[in-house]
């Protein structure tokens, strides 16, 4: 990803309207992003474009992917296990 | 350098709800109109407000605004200006009618009013007993009025500027605002918006604390603003608080942990609660358990590394109890704090979550400030509405439910005021010369300083004083050193340094210069909570204890007043008490007990 896209990125990721997505995609970011293939950061980047709300459903496990969220799974899944990952 | 001139009749600075409500009423009044965001609108901190939005509708069961005017003033702790409350709690009703004929979907009851839930706090008849006064839309009240007011601002040819960042106000010789400094962050670029009116709606400053419930977008940047400008800050030593918040992260447990059986513990594994509440140990309210947190933290009793904070134990609850009782919890453990609370104790630490003070304004969102011996002299072409601004309507502590209210009220009030004054004719007044040099002064010292100090670590250390020194429960020889401290710290933050010299999407100049901003929050509320001798509301000294003379530790003969803090030269004045309201008998001062 170009500088200016990845800090464009950066900036809607680490400025959010709830704590818990600006702690989680920040970490996120430093510690799991580079290790998703190309496709899957394109489909990070329309992610991390949902509603504050519906994202963090998405994350915390509290809601899963609609049918056509289908390219969003592997991301959410990578994203709920970074969490926990990095909990333990 | 030239430095491009974009010409509006109004700038609003942040588009969160007081913002994007301001926004409405000039637009709709045909003038152009700018708002500034640093985020796509409705990815504004309001989205993060679930509790509701206060207004005696009485669609439940009876009520009337004068009860919710009484609750205000007894949550404020008499602090709260009485002309400013019994305006906002009198135009509730309307605004909130106003908000739904704009789409918002309230919860409605069966006949098809707006459901209105019981919150803490809210009483009929004088404090007689709980009230339903609560408007919400589900858990996302702050999330849908915000679609619903962005909705409405672009049907009415509101310009936005997403993703835009204010630098400074623009003032002119003689003191009056003619526009703000901006930079765009796609590019870098420093633009001057050249107005008639600026009104500032860029929200609190929760950040400043170690741990807050805040999102990281809530940097202060209007009182930054505001202080660099000349303009005093009102009652900044005044922020509410949670007691269990995740240490380190500041993410909510809810009181429902403790309810169900959580014990708070020291480093030596004391259940200490027994000692400051033999009978409610656990359970006993939410200031006396934030206290005694605080006490056995700086006691040296506190956890960690740093010693910094307490644990919240469930481990000895039924696995299945957590999991059905308290749900989520184990997720919030898990993702923020990296523990599985049933296995282990939970770090917490009282939570910043409301900013109380602000700029000060009038209840029409005029900024005032004093001048020629009149306290509230206007600043013209300048207005200020929501948690940035101090009207004062939450005065030493805020009513649960009154923030949203206090947005749409103050924020469609700053909009009508500014309207007023600009179709009374005023011209764009000419710009000052030196317009934008401050800013551009501000980023070419951030990016070409060289052995300066790291912004991250400058934060940290602010946020750690601000805690340690003057968070929920406060000691006087704390504030006094924490005074010390946070002028250390802000030397520091005024000798910032950043690696990433690029123009466009520099994240780490923006981090910077709200660095800049969050540092005058800071001084401003310790050296605010330094001066004030007694106990009030949220502000609640060791050496300002409950006593026969002074209940609650509050004295009313010294310290019914206002405080100015003036960030020019760090001095401190007052500014009375406005005790008189529009059209009622003001509400006499007796001790605030619930």
């Amino acid at each position: 990803m170009e500088r200016q896209d990845y800090e464009r990125l950066r900036w809607r990721c680490i400025r959010r309207a709830l704590l818990e997505l600006d702690i989680t995609l920040t970490r996120f970011l430093d510690d799991g992003f580079d290790q998703l293939t190309e496709e899957e950061q394109a489909a990070f980047v329309d992610l991390v474009a949902l509603e504050d709300h519906d994202l963090w459903y998405l994350i915390s496990g509290k809601e899963e992917c609609n049918e056509d969220e289908a390219r969003f799974v592997p991301v959410v899944e990578k994203l709920r296990k970074c969490s926990v990952r990095l909990a333990g | 350098m030239s430095i491009p001139v974009l010409k509006f009749d109004a700038v609003i600075v942040g588009a969160g709800g007081a913002g994007l409500r301001s926004a409405i009423q000039l637009s709709e009044a045909g003038l152009k109109t700018a708002v500034l965001s640093k985020v796509f609108p409705t990815r504004s901190h309001t989205v993060a407000a679930q509790g509701g939005v206060a207004a005696s509708l009485g669609n439940s069961e009876e009520d009337h605004w004068h009860w919710h005017m009484y609750d205000t003033v007894k949550g404020s702790d008499w602090l709260g200006d009485q002309d400013a409350i019994e305006f906002m709690v009198r135009k509730a009703n309307e605004c909130v009618v106003e908000l739904e004929h704009y789409g918002m979907p309230f919860d409605r009851t069966d006949d098809g009013k707006i459901y209105q839930r019981p919150f803490g706090g809210h009483m009929s008849n004088f404090g007689e007993k709980p009230v339903r006064r609560s408007c919400a839309a589900a858990d996302r009240t702050g999330h849908a009025m915000l679609h619903a007011m962005y909705q409405r601002n672009v049907k009415a040819n509101t310009q936005f500027f997403v993703e835009w960042m204010a630098l400074d106000l623009i003032r002119d010789a003689e003191g009056h605002v003619v526009g703000v400094t901006a930079m765009e962050m796609e590019t870098g670029q420093v633009v001057i918006f050249h107005t008639r009116a600026t009104i500032f709606a860029t929200g609190g400053a929760g950040r400043i604390y170690y741990s807050s419930t805040n999102a990281f977008i809530n940097t202060g940047d209007g009182l930054g603003m505001a202080a660099r400008a000349g303009i005093p800050l009102e009652d900044m030593e005044f922020w509410q608080f949670h007691p269990t918040g995740v240490a380190g992260a500041g993410v909510l447990i809810t009181e429902g942990v403790r309810g169900e059986g959580g014990i708070l513990r020291n480093a030596n594994k004391e259940r200490f609660m027994e000692r400051y509440a033999p009978n409610a140990k656990d359970l006993a309210s939410r200031d006396v358990v934030s206290r005694a947190m605080t006490t056995e933290i700086n006691e040296g009793r506190g956890c960690g590394v740093n010693k910094d904070y307490v644990l919240l134990d469930i481990t000895h609850l039924d696995p299945n109890t957590i999991m059905k009782r308290l749900p989520g919890i184990r997720e919030i453990g898990l993702q923020f704090a990296g523990v599985d609370c049933i296995k282990e104790p939970l770090p917490v630490v009282p939570t910043c979550h409301y900013q109380m003070g602000g700029i000060p304004t009038h209840y029409s969102g005029r900024v005032v400030t004093p001048q020629n011996g009149d306290y509230n002299a206007v600043v013209p072409g300048f207005y200020a509405a929501g948690e940035c601004a101090c009207a004062s309507v939450h005065g030493a502590n805020r009513l649960g439910t009154n923030s949203l209210l206090d947005l749409l009220v103050f924020g469609k009030s700053a909009g009508d005021s500014a309207v007023e004054d600009l179709k009374a004719g005023k011209a764009h007044r000419e710009l000052p010369k030196d317009a934008a040099e401050q800013s551009l002064a501000r980023i070419s010292a951030i990016d070409n300083r060289k052995g300066g100090a790291n912004v991250h670590e400058t934060r940290l250390a602010m946020q750690r004083t601000m805690q340690n020194h003057a968070g929920v429960f406060r000691f006087g020889d704390m504030l006094k050193s924490g005074v010390e401290k946070i002028l250390e710290v802000e030397k520091a933050a005024r000798e910032l340094e950043i690696k990433d010299k690029s123009m466009a999407w520099n994240t780490a100049r923006t981090e910077a210069l709200e660095m800049e901003n969050l540092i005058e929050v800071a001084k401003a509320t310790m050296l605010s909570a330094e001066a004030r001798k007694e106990s009030r509301g949220a502000h609640v000294r060791d050496d300002a204890p409950d006593t026969p003379e002074f209940p609650n530790g509050r004295n009313d003969a010294e310290w019914l007043k206002h405080t100015l803090f003036n960030p020019v030269d760090n001095s401190i004045t007052y500014k009375p008490v406005n005790m008189q309201p529009l059209t009622v008998e003001p509400i006499a001062l007796k001790t605030r007990s619930y």
